[in-house]
């Protein structure tokens, strides 16, 4: 058996009221916590011990706790999600990764793109709102063909899944220096580009994402790859290039 | 207009524009090689480019180039700021580099817009050691009254670079130009689509090679002219 | 008594939807436009539902409590989803998948819902492949499958270990594309806090905007509530952080029915518990069983030693080894349906021969098929599940640890049983409306297709199955007649009094400044129901899980501390919230557990047991699904029964041995 050793940390977090007002850091010192503890309910722990205290805790976005849900959106220590080699999300990040006596700095994504809520909970509407402009196949309920009829050769089928993979964190515009939402529109493009059933829309799916993506504010990739080496789910900027493909396809045949 | 209105085909803007620009240095660097072995074959290449009606054409129209690569990249700039928001992080931590040219590449793809400055300020300098006294000179008809005269390149070259403070700033100039592009030739294909999971890596190394071996080719006949 | 009608069309079982959907009543295109149709919650039934009704023609307003509807805890499905399709051709049909279902359901689920869910999962795959998702494939193009627990025959279509994440994004998308359209106006990070009754129909409900914090009034011709399971009340699951049965519980309160409460399905393969800071389970998916053997240690002295940390699991040679679920049957092996696996697993901890340093653990081995496919093999299959035990556990399940007289032994996983759904929830009838008019259930929130125990890979097809292809039939049934109304007011006197009963409700909480937070509460009352009513329950600890949780309830009602205010974002409030109805549904497990003295499925009461440790069922006293009825806060519910009728399938015992 592995014993858990129990480490002492600093964690230095964002506090912030609302998207307008003005932000500041706090301090809370957490001691003897159990290194298998994840990172969340160490946050837990503190937020225990910050309400006996009579004071109000700190907010943050957490659910499924899993990896998958994309709730989760914390940037600590300087990249989102604390970033671990393999590429995992805030809530799949341990206490036995950090060193006894560090101090942890957990801030919220800072993009224009998402508005702080409230301490470290931003809004990722925006991402909603692009997948609404054209990230589906439009079909009715009830009226799709056999399953099998389409056959999809298992090469392109594994690269859709890997695009489609995508939890729509946001970590990537969070990690961008120029803000850019292009690796989360490039995913879902590529993902409904790869398969035959998303081909007939694919020229005004790019095109509408694109510039729902314009509209709303985020910026211009300049392929610094920022947004890949963060990505929890290890997407890549070859989605990038296949939507700059498809978008200038689709614009040349206007 | 989707090349203006759309952040894809404004980066599609600077690609083309950028692409071009590279193979112009290309052909610049070429012709630069040529005064490593003969002063009469590189004179006649000068002459060729002199002040010929097509010359100054292909000169406005790198101008063009140049302003449009310019002005695009500022207004990218701008926008890609706003974009950031005004709140910057108190901790940030450089990601995943795989080694000495790797982080240099990281570097360069995120200060492009200063690297390109710096290009710009050296091309100033350029422009008046060279271009000033040589096309222009020939354009306002002042050719015959100027030493050497605007058609004897190899001896304009022989004069800037005896100069050691001009042969610092053109290698400094040199590196610049390198580092950009480095990372814009595969940036640019990137852009335009052709690239992909396995091109990735192909087109960064042929961009590196590319990129390397026309900045070698200016920097031997720097150090050639500075030392001989 | 009262009389519960389930509305189930009559005729054979293969019959009934047919004819169910070619007599029922429709609405017409026009009417549509002026029938409004809330729907809470955005997982696969709720989004499913609110895009189908909404590319319908009616104007659909859709709520969720996170920022996104992606987010919907539907996303952490792994495994996959079951169909009828014979695409292995290896003897599936639409009665085999009914059959299978029904038993393992242990013969406790409705005959009718689940016939139709088994005729309608084909469809689902369909569907599911037309909006893009990416079903993993053969290399000749057609879809491939795995097998899953309960079942002879491979149905299970999937997404690598991200099934339910895929499924959720295709319906997803499917609402996004309506949200865009107008027909679908979408609420993010609303709470309902109440349904509203007017003249005895569900009218419309009162949600909190978790922001502002402000309470709202919203007005519909129908409300549809697909807001999941209640296993957060025993606060260590696999349910995600933010899962609670609020909205389930305030409907019960207004006089829906509950059903079967006591059905809390226990999934055999979460990684252990390790401490008590620990906030929430994390699940190891089922099709693990597919290729890993659960085993502990035959002799007693290696399990202490083990226990001890002074041996480790792969020294154990392969003759010391206990597989036990291939022992007790032979059949399944390892692919017992759950509730089976878990009792097995819990019985043998029980026992003495766990293999952790808590005595609750037992191993799941890769060794053999490792040793027959290689590793690489079992990476594309598992390997991100391996990456992610390894992240939380730091042990890689892939490792080779020892070679004993030339057999390869790999690091094993430790797994141990944790609640995962709730086959329990709010009655409903064959259209899936609940004993209230114009309220409908979809989804884990309804107790529906599963009976006693869930298979796995059916809560996707359910939760789909409801949404886009029987709810939005049923409910025009319903709303045939509601046009020629004039859209509800929400200044209608009702919704006042709703409103402010909620809003009496938040500072009565916020005004009791006692001591403790909600978390601390939370997790004492989680000790109590896994305690008392969780795999192995008997009357006498039942009745005590009771008592402890009025205890505990008057410790939440005088001594809880929320801070902060009503107004704007107040996560405590909120978690507040969810822990009062909690109680009222520990309770109510509680008390449907006592009533139903039989074992079966995912309830087993340890009185009623064979002598080999198998659950016992009572046919004759309790083949009825058990429906509670609320009568106000301090009196215990009142149990009314819906007697069930087989006609297609024999009832018999369970078996998964031969």
């Amino acid at each position: 058996m592995i014993m858990a050793k129990n480490i002492s940390v600093t964690i230095k977090f964002w506090k912030q009221n609302g998207p307008k007002e003005k932000g500041h850091f706090d301090t809370h010192e957490l001691k003897n916590i159990p290194d298998d503890t994840s990172f969340l309910e160490a946050l837990d722990i503190m937020n225990e011990e910050l309400i006996e205290a009579g004071k109000e805790p700190f907010v943050f976005d957490h659910d499924c706790r899993e990896g998958i849900c994309g709730m989760c959106s914390l940037y600590i220590n300087g990249t989102p999600h604390g970033k671990t080699e393999r590429g995992a999300t805030t809530c799949q990040l341990y206490m036995r990764r950090f060193k006894n006596g560090e101090t942890i700095t957990v801030e919220p994504w800072r993009s224009a793109g998402f508005p702080v809520i409230k301490d470290c909970m931003v809004d990722r509407s925006a991402f909603d709102k692009i997948i609404q402009a054209g990230g589906y196949t439009t079909i009715r309920t009830g009226q799709a063909q056999d399953a099998n009829a389409i056959l999809i050769p298992k090469q392109d089928a594994d690269e859709a899944m890997d695009c489609a993979s995508c939890i729509g964190c946001g970590a990537c515009v969070a990690a961008c220096k120029n803000g850019s939402a292009m690796l989360f529109v490039s995913s879902k493009v590529s993902q409904l580009a790869l398969l035959p059933q998303g081909r007939p829309e694919a020229a005004k799916r790019a095109k509408a994402m694109v510039a729902k993506m314009d509209e709303l504010g985020f910026g211009n990739c300049t392929n610094t790859r920022a947004c890949e080496a963060v990505c929890p789910k290890n997407e890549t900027i070859a989605n990038i290039a296949r939507l700059n493909r498809e978008f200038i396809k689709a614009k040349l045949a206007d | 207009m989707w090349l203006i209105d759309s952040s894809i085909g404004r980066k599609v803007v600077m690609s083309v524009t950028g692409l071009a620009l590279i193979l112009f240095l290309t052909f610049h660097a070429c012709m630069n090689v040529v005064a490593l072995f003969s002063a009469e074959g590189y004179n006649m290449i000068c002459e060729f480019l002199g002040a010929n009606w097509y010359a100054v054409v292909a000169t406005v129209g790198l101008a063009a180039l140049m302003v449009l690569h310019f002005v695009f990249a500022i207004i990218l700039t701008l926008q890609n700021k706003r974009a950031r928001g005004t709140d910057n992080y108190e901790v940030s931590t450089k990601t995943n580099s795989d080694g000495l040219l790797d982080m240099g590449e990281r570097w360069a793809s995120s200060s492009m817009l200063l690297l390109g400055c710096i290009i710009c300020l050296g091309l100033i300098l350029h422009l008046y050691n060279f271009w000033y006294n040589m096309m222009w000179s020939e354009l306002m008809g002042n050719a015959y009254t100027q030493l050497p005269s605007p058609s004897d390149g190899y001896a304009w070259i022989e004069q800037t670079f005896s100069q050691p403070v001009f042969v610092v700033l053109y290698i400094i100039w040199l590196c610049a130009i390198w580092l950009h592009i480095n990372h814009g030739f595969w940036s640019a294909i990137q852009t335009l689509g052709w690239s992909g999971k396995i091109w990735h890596n192909r087109w960064q190394c042929i961009g590196f090679i590319w990129s390397t071996v026309v900045i070698l080719m200016f920097l031997v006949v720097v150090i050639k002219f500075a030392i001989f | 008594m009262k009389k519960i009608d389930s509305k189930i069309p009559a005729g054979p079982v293969a019959e009934k939807w047919k004819e169910y959907k070619a007599h029922q009543r429709l609405v017409n295109p026009k009417n549509k436009l002026k029938l409004d149709v809330i729907v809470v919650g955005t997982g696969l039934a709720g989004a499913s539902a609110a895009a189908s009704l909404g590319e319908m023609g009616f104007n659909v307003l859709n709520f969720c409590i996170q920022d996104s509807p992606r987010r919907a805890h539907s996303i952490a499905a792994q495994g996959g989803i079951n169909a009828a399709k014979n695409y292995q051709n290896d003897g599936d049909s639409v009665y085999r998948l009914f059959y299978d279902t029904v038993k393992g359901g242990d013969y406790r689920a409705r005959e009718a819902n689940v016939y139709r869910l088994a005729e309608v999962s084909n469809n689902i795959i369909d569907q599911c492949v037309a909006q893009g998702v990416p079903f993993a494939r053969e290399y000749g193009g057609m879809l491939a499958n795995r097998s899953f627990g309960g079942a002879q025959v491979s149905r299970t279509f999937y997404a690598k270990g991200q099934t339910g994440q895929q499924l959720l994004l295709g319906a997803y998308s499917s609402l996004s594309a309506q949200v865009q359209a107008g027909k679908v106006k979408l609420f993010t990070r609303y709470e309902m806090e109440d349904v509203v009754i007017v003249d005895g129909r569900a009218r419309g409900i009162i949600a909190k905007n978790l922001v502002t914090g402000k309470l709202e009034r919203f007005s519909a011709n129908a409300v549809v509530i697909a807001t999941g399971g209640y296993g957060n009340a025993y606060f260590l699951s696999t349910n995600a952080m933010g899962c609670n049965c609020t909205a389930a519980v305030q409907c019960y309160r207004k006089g829906a029915y509950m059903a079967n409460p006591s059905y809390v399905q226990i999934h055999p393969t979460c990684i252990p518990v390790h401490g008590d800071k620990q906030s929430k389970l994390t699940l190891m998916s089922e099709s693990l069983r597919n290729d890993g053997r659960i085993w502990v240690p035959k002799k007693l002295e290696d399990a202490k030693k083990l226990q001890a940390g002074t041996l480790q699991g792969w020294e154990i040679p392969e003759e010391d080894r206990d597989y036990y679920l291939e022992r007790r049957y032979p059949a399944f092996g390892n692919l017992v349906p759950r509730d089976v696996a878990s009792r097995a697993a819990k019985e043998r901890c029980d026992k003495g021969f766990g293999v952790n340093n808590t005595g609750l653990a037992v191993f799941l081995d890769f060794s053999e098929s490792i040793n027959r496919l290689g590793l690489d093999a079992m990476k594309q299959r598992y390997g991100n599940l391996f990456d992610m035990y390894e992240e939380i556990t730091d042990v890689y399940p892939g490792d080779l640890a020892n070679e004993i007289n030339g057999v390869k032994y790999y690091k094993p996983m430790m797994i141990y049983p944790a609640i995962h759904y709730t086959m329990g929830g709010v009655w409903v009838d064959y259209e899936l409306q609940t004993s209230i008019p114009g309220l409908f259930a979809i989804g884990e929130c309804n107790f529906s297709d599963h009976g006693a125990n869930r298979l796995g890979a059916s809560a996707l097809m359910q939760g789909l199955a409801d949404g886009y292809f029987v709810l939005p039939y049923t409910i025009q049934n319903y709303l045939a007649d509601q046009a020629i109304w004039p859209r509800i007011s929400t200044d209608l006197p009702e919704f006042a009094a709703a409103e402010k009963a909620v809003d009496d409700e938040l500072t009565r909480l916020l005004n009791i400044k006692g001591k403790r937070s909600v978390d601390s509460i939370h997790k004492e009352l989680g000790h109590i129901m896994w305690e008392y009513v969780g795999m192995g329950r008997t009357a006498e600890g039942l009745k005590t899980g009771i008592k402890k949780m009025k205890e505990l309830q008057k410790e939440f009602d005088t001594n809880l501390f929320v801070p902060g205010s009503k107004e704007g974002l107040n996560v405590e409030l909120d978690k507040a919230i969810h822990l009062r109805d909690f109680f009222t549904m520990g309770e109510l497990v509680a008390h449907d557990a006592l009533s139903r003295n039989e074992s079966c499925g995912g309830h087993f009461r340890e009185e009623y047991q064979t002598e080999e440790g198998e659950a016992k069922r009572d046919d004759e006293h309790y083949f009825y699904v058990g429906c509670w009825e609320y009568q106000g806060a301090d009196k215990d519910p009142e149990l009314i029964k819906e007697p069930l009728e087989y006609e297609a399938i024999k009832v018999q015992t369970r078996n998964y041995k031969n």
